[in-house]
């Protein structure tokens, strides 16, 4: 990915604070097109606070956010709805509606947005749940008949529902086993060149963050300290990034490091 | 993606020919399902080459439509060529078809009077069920708290206390201003009946007996079942959801010493503290609306009160009140362990419990009415 593609996502001077607590303070940040950005910090250093002031879910203190060529800091709510529609998120368990089946919440936004046949909806449903790994069987259970594993690939499932541009992942391979971790960053990379999508990821995975990211915004002391390339992150002077990238988990995830997106023919 | 979207079918010389473009996305999906519905392949013309050169875009929606309009049974690409294609939208073909190939399953549907039978039958099993699972839960509660008392095991004397501050303390206004409130209701409606008859001053009965055989200790227990009976089954519920039980277990701790036995003795204490307090301003109440509206002055109300109302009826109420603590501690403490994972299932039994001790309340009190009427007091 080369930094002349379309920038998506802008961030600029975001501040987010929590009563005396200063989350994000001048926070910038690009996204672009077809690339996966991950973005790590420490515990509290709010990464998932970044995403939620993206996608809407809070309203920032004060800075710019502009997502897709659209001021959303201002929005009318049909602009925004209008937005929504173009991308999709998948939350840290699922957040899957507990009285659907796992077909039935795919349905959802399809239903809500389309007046489509219902068998093609089902059809799409089923696609989106195939899509994501799940097997067939899995369609008709209850979340809570799920493992964590099979919850985080519906909630994806449901992420792609409406077929997005953008993807945000919250924490995507936390509480997976390596085996399980590593198989769903797999499935990141095949889907974002399958789908052409934008991928923006919270990760605390060293191994995802080698495995599938293109670029890594490290957030610390309330604002993105690096964004960039993982080679040229991790040589970053930052004592947070020295330390992370330098310790010894850092280092098993960089002998480990394969590339397992294939690139785009 | 309003761009639209388009497939023709014609025949050439080795089986037919499709010709595909525009946009082939969600956006169009309704559109092109009707076009695709027109020209569904025939089994014996399978449809061999495509021109898709003219697709501007794909997305996963299309490559469904598009595989649809290939083969009716949506299977493999192989005996299809296509032309024109990008290589993306290529391979976003090829991974839609790959992942096609399982069948939906289908969800399993039973006649209708099968289900109702099942239904009845669950529900009459998970009554017994319920009936056994309380009936040995007060039996671990009543030996546990017979270990307490004979100091085999703790008395926890500050959760008891901060239970007691919770579900009695802080529950005062509410019972007492309720009380006070159907104690003047209760004195209004007797005094528009008994006025016909020239009996105005029985109303000091009517309120007096309701409320100290009755009234007192059912409203304040059917307010601590909704109150603490609930807190209980939520305290317990979400502690279990979190595993703390499982780790009280594993400190060699005791749960139902540690967490039932403070809130079964505060509520056995506060029950009938509370009751008093109701009792004393219902009977309040009723005076108060006797003396704005009855012309029962206070000092009338009172000798009547004194002269009329036999202490007994006092012991009647207050008997039922630990008994009624008892329930509403046990089913609210049992619901809490019966809690599993979710937070949907905290919900569930908090509801659960609530509905049960007050139905059970109001079961034991009709018992207790029955008894207390053979034997005449």
């Amino acid at each position: 990915m080369s930094a002349r593609a379309e920038t998506v996502i802008e961030v600029r001077g975001l501040r987010n604070a929590f009563g005396s607590q200063v989350v994000h303070d001048q926070l910038d940040l690009d996204v672009y097109r077809g690339e996966v950005l991950g973005v790590i910090g420490g515990s509290g250093a709010g990464k998932s606070v970044l995403l939620r002031s993206i996608v809407g879910l809070k309203d920032p203190d004060a800075g710019r956010i502009v997502f897709l060529g659209q001021d959303t800091t201002h929005m009318r709510p049909e602009q925004r709805q209008a937005i929504e529609r173009r991308f999709g998120l998948m939350f840290q368990d699922g957040a899957l509606f507990s009285s659907l089946t796992v077909l039935e919440n795919v349905k959802v936004p399809l239903l809500e947005y389309f007046k489509l046949p219902d068998d093609l909806v089902e059809e799409i449903a089923f696609l989106k749940i195939r899509l994501t790994g799940l097997p067939a069987e899995a369609a008709t259970k209850y979340p809570g008949q799920l493992s964590g594993g099979m919850r985080k690939r519906a909630g994806l499932a449901r992420a792609l529902a409406l077929d997005p541009e953008i993807l945000f992942l919250d924490e995507p391979t936390s509480g997976l086993d390596p085996v399980g971790a590593a198989a769903f960053d797999e499935l990141i990379a095949t889907l974002k060149n399958a789908l052409n999508l934008t991928v923006f990821l919270v990760t605390h995975d060293l191994d995802s963050l080698y495995a599938i990211c293109d670029r890594v915004a490290v957030i610390s002391d309330h604002h993105v300290v690096a964004a960039d390339r993982i080679e040229i992150v991790e040589q970053d002077s930052d004592p947070w990034i020295r330390e992370c990238f330098q310790g010894p988990r850092a280092r098993n995830a960089q002998t480990r490091r394969q590339p397992v997106a294939p690139a785009r023919q | 993606m309003a761009e639209a979207a388009f497939i023709d079918a014609s025949s050439d010389a080795d089986g037919s020919l499709l010709r595909v473009g525009g946009a082939w996305t969600l956006a169009n999906a309704a559109a092109l399902d009707a076009a695709v519905g027109r020209i569904r392949p025939e089994p014996q013309r399978p449809v061999r080459n495509v021109e898709a050169g003219a697709i501007t875009a794909l997305d996963t929606t299309g490559a469904l439509l598009l595989i649809r309009a290939l083969r009716a049974d949506c299977k493999t690409l192989e005996q299809h060529t296509i032309n024109g294609l990008n290589a993306a939208d290529e391979a976003l073909l090829r991974l839609v078809a790959s992942r096609l190939d399982a069948p939906k399953p289908k969800a399993e549907r039973h006649p209708s009077f099968r289900r109702m039978l099942e239904r009845v039958g669950a529900a009459v099993s998970s009554i017994w069920l319920q009936t056994r699972e309380l009936l040995g839960f007060v039996g671990l509660m009543l030996a546990t708290l017979v270990q307490v008392l004979a100091r085999r095991k703790k008395l926890r004397v500050t959760a008891t206390v901060f239970h007691m501050e919770q579900t009695g303390l802080d529950a005062v206004p509410i019972v007492a201003l309720l009380s006070f409130l159907v104690g003047a209701v209760v004195a209004f409606l007797g005094a528009t009946v008994l006025r016909d008859f020239g009996a105005s001053i029985f109303t000091v009965e009517l309120v007096s007996y309701s409320f100290l055989r009755e009234f007192g200790v059912l409203l304040t227990a059917i307010l601590l079942a909704g109150r603490s009976g609930s807190a209980f089954t939520a305290q317990i519920g979400s502690m279990k959801s979190r595993e703390e039980l499982d780790a009280i277990q594993t400190l060699g701790l005791d749960a139902v010493e540690l967490l039932v036995i403070p809130r079964l003795l505060a509520l056995l204490v506060m029950l009938p503290v509370l009751t008093f307090i109701a009792m004393v301003a219902g009977i309040v109440g009723g005076g108060i609306v006797g003396s704005m509206a009855l012309d029962i002055t206070p000092g009338m109300f009172i000798a009547r009160l004194h002269e009329m109302t036999e202490m007994r009826h006092f012991w009647v109420g207050m008997v039922k009140a630990p008994v009624f603590a008892f329930l509403i501690a046990a089913v609210g403490c049992l619901e809490g362990f019966k809690v599993e994972g979710s937070a949907e299932s905290v919900g569930r039994h908090t509801t659960a419990a609530v509905v049960q001790s007050i139905f059970l309340v109001i079961v034991f009190d009709a018992m207790f009415a029955m008894f207390f009427m053979k034997l005449h007091v």
